[in-house]
């Protein structure tokens, strides 16, 4: 891709100031509650406190006699259901005609002021007729009759989504294989925890444009959804982005909100803002899904997967957002980095009376990894293998297809392995550690976007338009959703790297439907491959024009001139220069305005010809090793996890910190979920959530928080722009993983059920203990005998 | 809804400013004084978003009445850049570490930094010192190392200029 008369790598790899940082520093940068209209109203969401009810009836006059409320609206305004799967369109923007968890949203009321919205939702009055609510998924499924169905729009009870796939014979080879190991797992739910609030604000101007505002990662599928649902032909909406604080998923889709504000301004004629409470933050959820997983894997004697049998049962709560996304993601995301024989999973995802689980950073694909990790450490302590290197006994390499037939380009598995190995002096010091501190390891990879959008069509997945002025600037235009993992600054990196112009002569539009071109949005970790290849195409093609336009005056080959440093420089007389300004302007009399697009469109030939082989192919993928030191206090059951080193393949780092950074924060993700997270509804208080609050959902503070030691590591990969891939949500996977397996290094104790609270952990100890007593186990390691006296 | 005068002085400047007695100083702030560098991320005391410093002490200001604040000096962020003449060293540090994904958080965390190297009063903070300055303000994006290298930086920084400016007074004497 990168072509081969520019300045090679003047800006790649190198530390940059990020475009927008220093705004939002100084508190100027205005996120979505940070507009103000004239006139502005602000809405708030009654929501229902039962977790599965029939509305018989909606009374909005004592609401609408309040002075300073001005409209409401009901589901009878929104019935159009909609799904950010164009299959599964099984939401309304409120409850039609009953509701399905805790918080589901009913009536929506805007008003002078919050207060007065407030006290107005407090007025409506609600007759519900509760009816029987399921909190337990294998419960939920196994009802069939229409009365115990959750989703009106479910056609099959309440099964969401079920997959069965096999390659190869899965049973002749667990019978044929030397070891099995059989675990069963759990991973408990887990929320977002973006730290801004979704927020949005609505505004029809006096042509009728109607323009939406929105913390959203997604700006093109809300502005196809807000279509759908309000009946406008979409060129009379605008959707624009502002600042995003955080989403990692939780912001992918629509939500209630943007369709409330949009009608409630169409219908006052005035603005209007809805910004959540934490609450309704921690109700609107979309987060990682509750899984059970059963595993059987077959191993040969010298630690090769021959086979792996997976069954698992996803809790998907009261609607699908991407669960038919999920569902394929738990079993198709699991077939890199290492090689199987044989595969089988057979996964079902079920509704059930709980706020709807989603895409969260790792989507779909951090379960199974916790479960496939853990079964590959507790073969390698079985076969006496060394669990590096069992993992590298069974690395799947370059170049290669997966069992289930995905094409894998590059792959520096290996040395992520051999970059964590060295860096935590695994070999000297993990023999050593005395019981009570153990070392784990765990891999993983995962996807660079995927091949196919989420609705069919042949178009390319991402666009870049680039300005230059005569002023030696560039105005990069994209449709990505900068949510502060950096893509506008990814996209100036490029564009400085081709037009050599510094990163502040570049300024980026991004994420308004209005002014840029269509781009999917920020999920599946794309934008860095596919949009980057979009800019790149772009900001190549502008390039060569300048550059022609140069060796035209200076009367030589067009590959003697070069754009570095805010110049056109001859390669071979370098003393000879122009600035940027007056390269442009020689290119604009020759070429007329200096405006180029960019496009690019994913490869269609990377996955299997059967249903559902499509979900999850990559044009390529990223890799991840982890390694955990832990500390496991044998008398409180707290684990004290000491430090985390984590390589991870991104192809080519186009800004160092910034990868780094979300290698960092990817782990720092996973060691809060390994450890503190716990998302869940109280069955005990008829569904409510459990804590919804940042003080209850226990995120990891600095204090928490291990030292983090990231490596990048680089296997350029052909489908990347100059090769680079992912790093937003890789380097999560295997950080639970890793902790598990270092808790059993240090103890002897399997933890297969997140998070690793002390309860478990003592009770694992206990368990232990009582074993040992009975002959059944040895102790696990030598160590001080204090370390281990209360276990 | 009555409301009441308050006059307090916010980054510097004297202001009055008209707020029903249950505002919060973060709803005045916000809301009233357009100061939106100071953000609400959960309104009940958790996440350390809201931080502003009232008399040179970091306090949530989404648990602080305003009339708290009658008559006391508060800096938001936006005062920060502006007591060093532009860009506080913390803004500028955060900004070559890349310590601020979102910056959603950032605000609060600078005003917790900036107290606590101003206790430092010369002296480099330990790794320690600073994670526990900062613990009451979550970040979500960076897993806080960033973060933590920004303010050891600034901290360095700071106590080399100290020792330096302690030198030339020892040597002038």
């Amino acid at each position: 891709m990168p072509s081969e008369d520019r300045e090679r790598d003047w800006q790649l790899g190198k530390v940059h100031r990020k475009v927008d940082a220093m705004e939002r520093m100084r508190g100027v940068a205005r996120y979505t509650d940070d507009l103000k209209l004239p006139g502005m109203l602000h809405a708030k969401i009654l929501r229902s406190p039962h977790a599965h009810a029939r509305i018989r009836g909606i009374d909005l006059a004592p609401a609408l006699a309040l002075p300073g409320v001005f409209a409401a609206v009901t589901g009878q305004d929104f019935k159009i259901p909609y799904g950010i799967i164009p299959w599964t369109p099984d939401e309304n923007a409120l409850a039609v005609d009953k509701v399905c968890h805790v918080g589901d949203g009913v009536v929506a009321i805007a008003a002078i002021d919050e207060d007065t919205a407030n006290a107005a939702c407090k007025a409506v009055i609600v007759d519900y007729e509760p009816l029987r609510a399921f909190f337990d998924p294998e419960e939920a499924l196994a009802v069939r009759d229409r009365e115990g169905t959750i989703n009106p729009y479910s056609r099959k009870g309440n099964v969401s989504k079920h997959v069965l796939l096999e390659f190869g014979e899965v049973d002749a080879e667990l019978a044929a294989s030397d070891l099995v190991i059989e675990g069963d797992y759990e991973f408990g739910g887990t929320t977002h925890g973006a730290i801004e609030p979704h927020c949005a604000v609505a505004l029809v101007e006096p042509s009728g444009i109607l323009t939406v505002w929105s913390a959203t990662q997604v700006s093109h599928y809300l502005h196809r959804e807000l279509a759908k649902v309000l009946e406008l032909p979409p060129h009379r909406i605008r959707v624009i982005q502002p600042p995003l604080g955080g989403a990692f998923g939780g912001k992918s889709e629509p939500f209630d909100l943007e369709f409330c504000v949009a009608k409630l301004a169409m219908k006052t004629g005035r603005p209007v803002k809805l910004l959540y409470t934490r609450e309704e933050v921690f109700y609107a959820h979309r987060g990682r899904h509750p899984m059970k997983m059963k595993y059987r894997t077959g191993f040969t004697r010298d630690g090769k997967i021959k086979a792996v049998d997976a069954r698992t049962i996803l809790d998907g709560g009261a609607y699908s957002s991407f669960g038919l996304v999920t569902t394929y993601y738990s079993g198709q995301l699991l077939c890199a980095p290492y090689a199987f024989g044989t595969y089988r999973f057979d996964s079902t995802r079920a509704y059930t009376n709980k706020p709807a689980c989603g895409p969260k950073r790792g989507h779909g694909s951090v379960q199974p990894r916790f479960a496939m990790e853990i079964q590959l450490d507790k073969a390698a302590v079985a076969l006496g293998i060394d669990p590096i290197d069992l993992r590298r006994r069974n690395d799947i390499g370059a170049n290669t297809q997966t069992i289930n037939e995905f094409r894998v380009g590059s792959n520096g598995f290996l040395e992520c392995l051999a970059r964590v190995e060295a860096a935590s002096g695994w070999r000297e010091r993990r023999a050593k550690l005395g019981y009570g501190r153990g070392l784990g390891v765990a891999g993983s990879t995962y996807i660079s976007g995927t091949n196919y959008p989420i609705y069919p069509n042949d178009m390319p997945q991402a666009g870049v338009q680039i300005c230059l002025d005569r002023s030696g600037r560039a105005r990069v235009f994209s449709g990505a959703n900068d949510i502060g993992q950096g893509s506008n600054t990814m996209l100036a990196v490029i564009t400085s790297e081709e037009l050599g112009l510094p990163i502040e002569d570049i300024r980026v539009l991004s994420a308004d439907t209005d002014l840029c071109p269509v781009d999917l949005g920020a999920y599946s970790s794309r934008i860095t491959l596919m949009v980057g290849n979009a800019c790149l195409d772009a900001a190549s093609k502008l390039r060569r024009k300048v550059c022609e336009s140069v060796a035209k005056r200076w009367k030589v080959p067009r590959d003697r001139v070069v754009l570095a440093g805010r110049m056109a420089i001859d390669r071979e007389d370098p003393d000879r220069h122009v600035d940027s300004a007056q390269a442009f302007q020689w290119a604009e009399a020759d070429h007329g305005l200096l405006g180029e697009v960019g496009s690019y469109n994913t490869p269609k030939d990377r996955h299997g010809e059967y249903r559902g082989g499509t979900i999850g192919a990559s044009p390529a993928y990223s890799f991840t090793a982890h390694l955990a030191e832990v500390e496991v206090d044998v008398e409180t059951g707290i684990v004290d996890v000491k430090k985390i080193w984590i390589a991870h393949d991104c192809g080519k780092a186009l800004s160092k910190r910034i990868v780094e950074g979300q290698i960092e924060g990817s782990t720092y993700m996973g060691f809060g979920e390994a450890l503190m997270e716990e998302h869940g509804v109280d069955p005990e208080h008829r569904g409510a959530h459990a804590g919804p609050s940042l003080l209850d959902y226990r995120m990891p503070t600095f204090l928490d928080t291990p030292e983090l030691a990231a490596m990048i590591v680089e296997a350029p990969d052909a489908n990347g722009p100059y090769g680079a891939k992912e790093a937003g949500e890789g380097p999560l996977h295997s950080s639970i993983p890793a902790i598990a397996n270092a808790i059993y290094d240090a103890v002897g104790i399997r933890l297969d059920r997140i998070p690793f609270s002390p309860p478990r952990v003592l009770a694992a100890l206990a368990e232990r203990r009582r074993r040992e007593l009975a002959g059944e186990l040895s102790p696990h390691k030598p160590g001080p005998d204090h370390a281990r006296r209360s276990a | 809804m009555s409301h009441l005068l308050l006059s307090m002085t916010v980054n510097g400047e004297a202001v009055q400013v008209a707020a029903p007695a249950h505002h919060t100083l973060l709803e005045v702030l916000r809301y009233k004084l357009d100061l939106i560098g100071t953000k609400q991320g959960c309104d009940k005391g958790d996440c350390g978003a809201c931080t502003v410093q009232i008399d040179g002490v970091p306090q949530l200001s989404c648990l602080t009445l305003a009339v708290h604040a009658v008559g006391r000096a508060v800096t938001t962020v936006e005062g920060l850049g502006q007591q060093a003449g532009g860009c506080h060293p913390l803004q500028d540090a955060f900004d070559r570490w890349n310590a601020a994904q979102c910056g959603f958080c950032t605000p609060g965390i600078l005003l917790s930094a900036e107290a606590l190297l101003r206790r430092c009063a010369g002296r480099e903070p330990t790794r320690l010192q600073v994670c526990e300055a900062l613990a009451g303000n979550l970040c979500r994006c960076t897993g806080y190392t960033k973060i933590i290298d920004a303010v050891l930086d600034v901290g360095r920084q700071m106590a080399v200029a100290a020792a330096a400016s302690a030198g030339e007074v020892a040597h002038a004497e």
